[in-house]
Parts: structure tokens; C-alpha cells; sequence
């Protein structure tokens, strides 16, 4: 399937979307859902103003924040249970509950620890992302081949070479997978604190677009981030593929 | 139970009674953390008197009604898709990426259109689950071996047998991870729904309780839905582990 | 029925048969086959042999309806085949067909089940056709808690239970090493013997085509023509052990001797999917 293909089909799905979403702004009337362009237009002209400004950053730093600690300790926990197979063979069913749980219901408890403020978001946030990083990177250094170790070794390599040279180069493509769906689930875990208590912050803006009734408001932050999301994905599944091909 | 369920459940035990011994001896604070054996006591409390019942219903009711909603649309939108190579390739990026945008954000969205009501928690979480299946539907479809469709023919099957009695068995076990995971996301998206904004549910009653600083009562629900949750994820795991031994244990 | 001798009579006859595989979106069309003239003798163990990418999977396909036949005639018991798979026909394919979801049992009573059988009389067949095929005391495992080879005789034996009068088996051993090929071979051999029906085996092993067969017919390279077809004047009796005989040899070397430059042609062509 060529690329130009692909292009046209993602084009084509766009324009088929602003067409529903044209038709259900008739169907349900504007201060529910109001129509495509203006929301546009209020969009851009929102994304200039300094309330808008401050609240994407308190967003924007709050992912981060999750997003380096999800990544670290689940990079770590992987690495871990992957090498060590007893601890990987235990804790796997534990982590893969955990993931199904509905974490939602945990965010209390992290409210109670860490407080209203920004360390309940990262926490929240970060409890998200750590489990796909840990499971995808656990697969990830399982699946090396053994007979990468013995060519290794046969080629007499330092353990240290071998890490860097042979066994990162063989796994990056399963963690960068991991590390992708840790992004995602992250920014969600980010926003979904930010929906049920918060004064700051871009899934609060929505909430409280919502109970003023400003819907174009509520529906431009949202179309942004899907906008965000779906262009970070696509780059990490772009490197991603990359990867696979070397 | 094997060398290694034992191990696992000695982690798990531990660290609960870790976690009841902080708890007991003040080393964590019981505004923010209470004993696991007294959520326990709490919960037992709560479903004894009934008064959880009307929630524990509602949030169940739910959860049931968007999977099945999800599998059953799912797969035959899953199948429509297969039967149409263009309208699957021009759909190929839409489900790449669907999975990589926080749909649950529309649910505000949901809310002022529909007002506040199960008609939202319903359409978000039918939302978030049926493209799973959709996808798994796919991709079950794709593995059945091409040599059934010949077989089929030798033993003169028309179009509807050899879909049911050949294709639809071949493609299930794909078809049951969508379902496992049509279910987990339908359960994420109704308790997480009732939790950020609902007029009752399990979810509801947990922000209620937080909101009140009844510890007892909301660690009491939590509890409960972490049991909910783990029983409904272990039978599905469960008969996704007998077709699997179905299909790879080898004795000769 | 055991004992019988191929008589004269023909079975199954292709006359002037090719096959074309029409252009589609990318790549031109492809002359897969022919023309091909071959009659097929009742009660005969026929094996065609050939390089790679010859059309000799295609062959069969057309012979059993699988495909249609691109110009002239193909017929099977006098009547004319097209679109539809005849009855009395059986196949067994190169690729796994045992369905996974069944028991070794239930795979064997599929196609007997669906032509509406008495109960009783499917156990009795598909009892007796496990036993033949030494699955019986694998009636209740499930096809891939088998070994390879045992789920290509599930796969025959679910064939032999509609008792055909002429079983097309396409490359079935391709996938197994090579002492289990002989002794499957051996096997077929036991089949014919007991069924009497018309045998069409196709293979890429010279040895086992000049081993189990009545007639081997060696093909060029695509598109697949008959370059020559040999006799081999076994008797019915045989297993694998006449190997031995140093007719064995001659026939093989004559076999080589037809396809050596044909293969080389093939290994010079770009390999494109269906033969």
C-alpha cells in the first residue's frame, strides 16, 4: 500500500469525521455540540490567550513529570524481571492484574498521599504508565535469542559490550512499543486526575467548560489533544518501524 | 498449585500484612490509609445491610450491557470491515491510532448532549471497548488458514457453513481476547465515568465517600471493585487458558 | 476390492488442459499449466514429479474442480468436471487442514457427518479409519497436541472415511524429515492397496514418486508440460524397502535425467506465490 494511499485514506477518514460531526451538531443543536469550523476558529483563538497558556503548561509539566518516572521505574522493573526469571515468572500475572485494574478507583488513595497539587497528577499519572513500559520491556529482554548470548560470547565481548551492542539493538523495538502505549496511557492517566480534581490543567478546562455550557471550548481542547496524542504516536510507531527494519 | 503460584502468593499475602501492620502501628496514617482487615470488615458491613445493593446493580448492569453491546456490534462490524479490503485499508489508520487518543475525554462532551444519566456512561464505554473487538475480529478473520476455504469446497459446504462451522471456529480464540479485552475496557470506562461524574454507581459512591472523608466506606467500595474486577479478568483468563491448551500441549 | 489390477480403463483423462491465471492489479497474467494430456488408469498409483513453481499443485486443483481448467477438458468417471468439487473425490493437502477447534475423532466423522450419514454407521467408518491409520488411541487428543505427521494422517484419515474412488494427495509429507516421509509413504501404499482407488500423488521427491508409484510423470518447468511418463512395473505388494532394487536406481536416474535441466530453468525463474 503506497504511501501517498495512506495519505489520501487518513485524509479522507478526517474529512468523513467533520462531516459526522457537522451532521450530529444539526441533530443536537450548537450549545451541546457546536459545529466544526467554529470550534476551529474558537480553538485558534483560544490557543493565544495566557489562560489557555498556563493551563497547558500546568499539563504539559505534569506529563512530563510522569512520563520520565513511568519510564524509569518501568524500564527498570522490566529490565529486572526479564533478567531475573523467577522474579518475571512471579510478578507477571501481578503486573498484567494490576493493568486490567480501573486504576480510577486507586486515585483517592494517591489524592490522600500526595495532595491536591501537581504530585497527585505526576503519581497518578505515572501509576498508568509504568505498567506497560515494565510488561512490554519484560517481553522485551525475554525474548533474546540465546544464541545472541553465544555469538556474543563466541566474538568475546565484555558483558558490557554485549548489553550495549547485541542485546539493546536486538530489544529497543519491543520497548520502544512499550514505551509508546506508556505515552498514551500516561496523558490519560495525567488527564483523568486533572477531570475530577483539579483547579489547573487542560482536562480541567474541559470539565469546567462543560458546566458552563462552552461547548466550544470543551470540544477544541479535546480535538487538540487527540491531535497531540495521535502525532506523538505516530512518531514513536514511525521510530518504531524504523527499528524493525535495521 | 506450582513452586511459583506459591511464591506469588506469599509476595501478595506479605505485602498485605505489611500493609496492616503500618497501618496498626501508625506508621501510615489512618486518615489516609486504613487496615486492610478493617475495609474487609467494612465491605462485609455494607453488603450485609443492602445499602450498596442499588449501586453494586447499576455499575454491574453496565459494565454487562456495554460488553456485550461491544462484542456483538464489534464483531459484525469486524466482519463487515473483513468482507470490504478498501474500506478496511482506508480504516487501517483510524484503528492505529484509536487506542493512542484519550477518547474517555469526550465524555464531558457526552454529558452535555445527553444530559446526566446512563445514556453517556453507556455510549463512552461501548465507545472505548468495540473497536478492540472490531479489531480483534480482524485480525481472527485474517488467521484462518486459507486451505479451510479449500477444504470446504472438497467436502461441498456452501458460503454460510463453511463461515460457521469453519471459519467462526477457527478465528475464535482471536475472537476471545476481543472479548477479554472489550470487558476490561468497558469495566475502566463505566467505573471511571461514574467516579468523575454520575448521578449513582459504585463509581459515584467512592467520590461521594472521599468527598464525605469516610475512609471506611470508600476503601470498603474500592476493595470491592478490585475483587470485582480480578474475579471477572481470572474466568476470563481462565477459559483463554483451556483453548490455549487446546492448541499447543503437545503428547506425541 | 484389494488385489485388483490397474485395468486399462480411464479413470480421470485431462486433454489439451491449460491453465492461465488472469491479470490482476500489479502483475500480468500467468501461464501456471500446460497443455497438459494425461489419463489416469482406474485403480492406478499415479505420482507427478517436477521442479518448483512447475503447476503441478495447480494440476490437481484443476483435476478436482479446485480451480477451472483455462482451455480444454477435464472429466473424471466419463462426466465433465467444472466449478464443483465431484463426489468420489478426495484430497488431502499440502498444508495443515486438521482443524485445531475438534477432536482427532470428530476432524475424521467431519465430512461424513455433514452428508447426513446414520450415526452408527459413522462410528463404524471413522473407528475403522483411525485404526488403519494407527490414530485410535488418539481419537480424544487434539490435533495440535499432535506431531506433524500425525495430523497429516488425521487429514487422510478424514478423506478415507468418504471412501473415494480417487484421492489426490498434494506434496502431504513436504513438511516432514525424511526417514517419517518413507514410512508415510508406506502408508499411502497400505491405503491404495486396501481402498483400490485411483491414486494421484504429487511430489518434489523423486525417490518417494519412484518408490509408491505405477506411473511417474515427470513435469517441465512452468508453464508444467508432461516431458515424459515412466512405468515402473512395481508389483501391488510393495513397501518402502524396494529402495533395494536396483530398478529403483534406474528409474530415479531417469527421472533426474528429465528434470535436472528443468530445475535449473526453475531456479533461474522469480518465484511467484501459487504453483
Amino acid at each position: 500500500m503506497s504511501a501517498t494511499r495512506r495519505i489520501a485514506d487518513t485524509l479522507a477518514i478526517i474529512v468523513v469525521l467533520l462531516l459526522l460531526w457537522e451532521g450530529l451538531h444539526h441533530l443536537v443543536g450548537s450549545t451541546a455540540l457546536p459545529a466544526p469550523w467554529p470550534t476551529l476558529a474558537y480553538l485558534a483563538r483560544l490557543i493565544t490567550t495566557a489562560r489557555f497558556a498556563e493551563n497547558a503548561a500546568a499539563t504539559a509539566v505534569a506529563f512530563a513529570f510522569a512520563l520520565a518516572l513511568a519510564y524509569g521505574i518501568g524500564l527498570a522493573i522490566g529490565v529486572w524481571m526479564g533478567a531475573h526469571h523467577l522474579s518475571g515468572a512471579v510478578g507477571e500475572p501481578i503486573l498484567i492484574a494490576l493493568y486490567s485494574l480501573p486504576k480510577i478507583t486507586l486515585y483517592p488513595v494517591i489524592l490522600l498521599i500526595f495532595g491536591l497539587g501537581i504530585s497527585g497528577k505526576v503519581a497518578f499519572g505515572a501509576l498508568h504508565g509504568v505498567l506497560p513500559v515494565a510488561l512490554l520491556t519484560m517481553a522485551a529482554i525475554r525474548s533474546i535469542s540465546p544464541v545472541y548470548v553465544k555469538s556474543a560470547r563466541s566474538m568475546q565481548l565484555s558483558p558490557w559490550q554485549t548489553i550495549i551492542l547485541v542485546l539493546l539493538p536486538a530489544t529497543l523495538p519491543e520497548v520502544v512499543a512499550g514505551l509508546r502505549i506508556g505515552l498514551t496511557v500516561t496523558l490519560l492517566g495525567v488527564l483523568l486526575a486533572e477531570m475530577f480534581a483539579a483547579k489547573q490543567g487542560l482536562g480541567f478546562l474541559i470539565m469546567n467548560a462543560m458546566s458552563l455550557l462552552q461547548g466550544e471550548e470543551m470540544i477544541g481542547v479535546a480535538v487538540l489533544l487527540f491531535a497531540f496524542a495521535a502525532l506523538a504516536n505516530a512518531l514513536l510507531l514511525w521510530f518504531e518501524h524504523h527499528l524493525h527494519r535495521v | 498449585m506450582t513452586r511459583i503460584g506459591r511464591i506469588r502468593l506469599l509476595v501478595i499475602l506479605t505485602a498485605v500484612a505489611a500493609l496492616e501492620i503500618a497501618c496498626r502501628t501508625d506508621l501510615i496514617d489512618r486518615r489516609v490509609v486504613i487496615p486492610p482487615s478493617e475495609m474487609a470488615t467494612s465491605l462485609l458491613r455494607i453488603l450485609a445491610s443492602g445499602a450498596g445493593n442499588e449501586d453494586i446493580v447499576r455499575t454491574l448492569g453496565m459494565i454487562a450491557a456495554a460488553s456485550a453491546i461491544s462484542v456483538i456490534l464489534g464483531f459484525a462490524l469486524g466482519l463487515l470491515i473483513h468482507a470490504l479490503p478498501r474500506v478496511r485499508a482506508a480504516l487501517d489508520p483510524l484503528f492505529a491510532t484509536y487506542y493512542a487518543v484519550p477518547i474517555f475525554i469526550f465524555y464531558p462532551v457526552l454529558i452535555a448532549i445527553f444530559g446526566l444519566s446512563l445514556l453517556p456512561i453507556l455510549l463512552i464505554a461501548v465507545a472505548t471497548a468495540i473497536v478492540a473487538m472490531i479489531i480483534a475480529t480482524l485480525n481472527g478473520l485474517d488467521r484462518v488458514p486459507r486451505v479451510l476455504s479449500k477444504v470446504a469446497r472438497v467436502h461441498h459446504m456452501g458460503a454460510l457453513a463453511t463461515a460457521v462451522r469453519l471459519q467462526l471456529p477457527a478465528a475464535a480464540p482471536y475472537l476471545f481476547t476481543g472479548v477479554k479485552l472489550a470487558v476490561s475496557y468497558g469495566f475502566i470506562a463505566v467505573i471511571a465515568s461514574e467516579f468523575i461524574l454520575a448521578p449513582a454507581g459504585l463509581g459515584r459512591q467512592i467520590a461521594d465517600a472521599y468527598a464525605d472523608f469516610d475512609n471506611r466506606r470508600m476503601y470498603a467500595l474500592m476493595l470491592l471493585i478490585l475483587i470485582i474486577a480480578t474475579v471477572v479478568n481470572t474466568v476470563l483468563h481462565a477459559f483463554d487458558l483451556r483453548w490455549a491448551e487446546r492448541r499447543g500441549r503437545k503428547i506425541s | 476390492m484389494s488385489g485388483t489390477v490397474p485395468s486399462s480403463e480411464a479413470h480421470a483423462r485431462l486433454q489439451g488442459v491449460t491453465r492461465v491465471y488472469p491479470p490482476a492489479a500489479g502483475h500480468p497474467a500467468v501461464h501456471a499449466l500446460g497443455p497438459v494430456d494425461i489419463e489416469l488408469r482406474k485403480g492406478e498409483f499415479f505420482a507427478v514429479v517436477g521442479p518448483s513453481g512447475c503447476g503441478k499443485s495447480t494440476l490437481l486443483e484443476v483435476l478436482a474442480g479446485l480451480q477451472p481448467a483455462t482451455s480444454g477438458t477435464v472429466e473424471f468417471e466419463g462426466r465433465r468436471v467444472s466449478g464443483v468439487v465431484p463426489d468420489n473425490i478426495g484430497v488431502v493437502f499440502q498444508e495443515d487442514a486438521s482443524f485445531p477447534w475438534l477432536t482427532v475423532w470428530d476432524n475424521a466423522a467431519f465430512g461424513l457427518r455433514r452428508s447426513g450419514a446414520a450415526p452408527t454407521e459413522v462410528r463404524r467408518r471413522v473407528d475403522d479409519a483411525l485404526a488403519f491409520m494407527g490414530l485410535r488411541d488418539f481419537a480424544r487428543a487434539y490435533p495440535l497436541q499432535l506431531s506433524g505427521g500425525m495430523r497429516q494422517r488425521v487429514c487422510i484419515a478424514r478423506t478415507l472415511v468418504l471412501q473415494p474412488r480417487l484421492i489426490l494427495l498434494d506434496e502431504p509429507f513436504g513438511a516432514l524429515d525424511a526417514q517419517t516421509r518413507l514410512l508415510m509413504g508406506e502408508e499411502v501404499l497400505r491405503l491404495w492397496r486396501r481402498t483400490g482407488a485411483s491414486i494421484l500423488l504429487i511430489t518434489h521427491a523423486l525417490d518417494e514418486a519412484a518408490m509408491l508409484a505405477d506411473r511417474v510423470g515427470a513435469m517441465s518447468a512452468r508453464p508444467g508440460r508432461f516431458i515424459e511418463v515412466i512405468e515402473t512395473g512395481w508389483m501391488r505388494e510393495r513397501d518402502s524397502t524396494i529402495v533395494r532394487e536396483p530398478a529403483f536406481a534406474e528409474i530415479t536416474g531417469r527421472l533426474w535425467d528429465n528434470l535436472r535441466g528443468e530445475s535449473m530453468k526453475a531456479l533461474g525463474h522469480s518465484s511467484m506465490a501459487a504453483e
